[in-house]
C-alpha cells in the first residue's frame, strides 16, 4: 500500500499509469456522442454510445497505455454503428411510405436542420466528416478506421463539407465576413 | 468560365474555415451533462450486470468530510478521506485493483446507508462485505481484529499488538491502522496511544477526534 502523501520527491512510476476508466468516459463521452448522432441520426445514437463503452471498458485492460484513446474509441464506435446499421436493416420491413424527418418546432431550429443535413450525406462522407472535424482525428486515422486511403478519406470529407454547404447555407461564412 | 454553376468541388474547394468548424461543432444539437448522465448510468448498470465493473465508486457526504466509497464484486475495498486526494485515489485503485473503474453508486448504497446510520448515531457496528486486498499480511490481521474493539472503547497499539499475537510489533500496528483502506468501517480510530495520545490518523487527528467523541456521545 502506497501512503498518499508523499513530501519528498515521488517516485517515478517506470510506465504511465493507466487513467481510471471513468475518466475515460469523462474526458470522451460527448465526443463520441457526437460522431455516433453524426453518423448514425439520434435515434440510434444512445445504443451505439452504450455499446461503444461497453465494449471499450471490456477492453481496456488491455489498451496499451500510450494508445490514442480518442482514435480507439471512434474506431469502436466506427464499428457499432455499422453493426446498428445491419441490424436495422435485417429488422426492416419495406414501406410503401418513407416518412418524412421529424423537424421539431423549437427555438433551435436550425441546429436541427444541421443535423439533417449531415443525416443526408452519403455515409463515408458523414463518416468522414464526423471523424475528422467533429472527433478531430487526422485523415490517417480516419483511413484506418473506414478502410481506404488517406486520400480517399481527405476527398470524402472535403465531398462531404462542400455538400453541406450546399444544403445548408448556414455552414458558410456569415455575411460581411471575408475569408 | 462557369461563374454561379456548380463548380467542381473536388478539386476546387476551399479550405473548411474556423467559422464552418464552429458551426459544425455548435450547432448540431447540444449534448447536455443529463444526457450523458443517462448513459453513464446505463454503461455502469450494464457492466455491472456483465461482470466488468470492476470498481464501482461514489462519494458520500459525512461530518468527517466527504468521503470516497469503493467496492469491487467481492465488497467494500476502500474508504477514503478528502485529504487523500480522490482522483489520487482512483488512480492507486487503478494501478492496484482494475483500471474497470466507474463512478457507480447503486453498489455502494448498502455502504452508503450504513455510513449514514452510524454518523446519526443510530449504528454501533458494520455489516457489509469487505474485500481487504489493498492490506496483506500482518496488516490485514490487524485490520481483521479491529472491530473487536466495541463502539465508544479505545485500546492502545500495544494492546492491539499482544491481541494479534505478536506483543512487540507495536510499531507494526501503528503502520497498519495508518494505512487502514477502510477507515470509519474499520475503527482504525479506536487505536490510540497508551498515553493518551490519539497517534496518527489516515484522516487527519480532528476526523479522529470527531468519530472519538461521536462514539462517547
Amino acid at each position: 500500500m502506497r501512503t498518499s502523501r508523499s513530501a519528498g520527491p515521488a517516485r517515478l512510476p517506470q510506465v504511465t499509469p493507466k487513467p481510471p476508466f471513468e475518466v475515460v468516459v469523462a474526458g470522451h463521452g460527448a465526443t463520441v456522442l457526437r460522431v455516433c448522432r453524426a453518423v448514425l441520426g439520434p435515434a440510434d445514437a444512445d445504443d451505439a454510445w452504450s455499446e461503444t463503452f461497453l465494449a471499450a471498458l471490456k477492453a481496456y485492460p488491455r489498451l496499451p497505455a500510450d494508445a490514442n484513446v480518442e482514435a480507439w474509441l471512434v474506431t469502436i464506435a466506427h464499428r457499432k454503428a455499422i453493426d446498428i446499421t445491419r441490424a436495422a436493416a435485417r429488422r426492416a420491413v419495406p414501406v410503401a411510405d418513407v416518412p418524412e424527418p421529424l423537424i421539431t418546432q423549437r427555438a433551435g431550429g436550425r441546429d436541427i436542420e444541421l443535423a439533417d443535413a449531415l443525416a443526408s450525406l452519403p455515409r463515408r462522407q458523414r463518416e468522414a466528416v464526423a471523424y475528422h472535424y467533429l472527433a478531430g482525428l487526422p485523415y490517417q486515422d480516419v483511413a484506418a478506421i473506414t478502410g481506404g486511403s488517406t486520400d480517399a478519406a481527405r476527398r470524402a470529407a472535403a465531398d462531404g463539407i462542400a455538400r453541406l454547404r450546399k444544403t445548408y447555407p448556414g455552414t458558410a461564412l456569415p455575411d460581411g465576413e471575408n475569408p | 468560365m462557369t461563374m454561379n454553376h456548380e463548380p467542381d468541388l473536388r478539386h476546387a474547394l476551399p479550405a473548411v474555415t474556423e467559422a464552418e468548424l464552429a458551426v459544425l461543432r455548435d450547432r448540431l444539437p447540444a449534448i447536455t451533462d443529463a444526457e450523458l448522465a443517462v448513459l453513464r448510468d446505463r454503461l455502469a448498470a450494464r457492466a455491472d450486470a456483465e461482470g466488468v465493473l470492476d470498481v464501482a465508486y461514489r462519494t458520500l457526504d459525512t461530518p468527517v468530510g466527504t468521503l470516497l466509497l469503493a467496492a469491487t464484486e467481492a465488497g467494500l475495498v476502500r474508504v477514503a478521506y478528502p485529504v487523500e486526494g480522490h482522483d489520487q485515489v482512483l488512480q492507486a485503485l487503478a494501478a492496484q485493483v482494475s483500471p474497470r473503474v466507474l463512478n457507480a453508486p447503486r453498489r455502494l448504497d448498502p455502504a452508503a446507508r450504513e455510513i449514514d446510520e452510524y454518523f446519526a448515531g443510530r449504528r454501533r457496528a458494520f455489516d457489509l462485505p469487505l474485500d481487504y486486498r489493498l492490506a496483506t499480511g500482518f496488516r490485514r490481521k490487524v485490520l481483521s481484529h479491529l472491530p473487536a474493539i466495541g463502539y465508544g472503547n479505545t485500546a492502545s497499539y500495544a494492546t492491539v499488538a499482544t491481541a494479534v499475537g505478536s506483543p512487540r510489533a507495536f510499531r507494526a500496528v501503528g503502520t497498519a491502522c495508518a494505512t487502514n483502506p477502510l477507515p470509519v468501517v474499520l475503527p482504525c480510530h479506536r487505536v490510540i496511544k497508551s498515553d493518551g495520545d490519539l497517534g496518527r490518523y489516515r484522516g487527519g487527528p480532528a476526523a479522529k477526534q470527531l468519530l472519538l467523541d461521536l462514539e462517547a456521545a
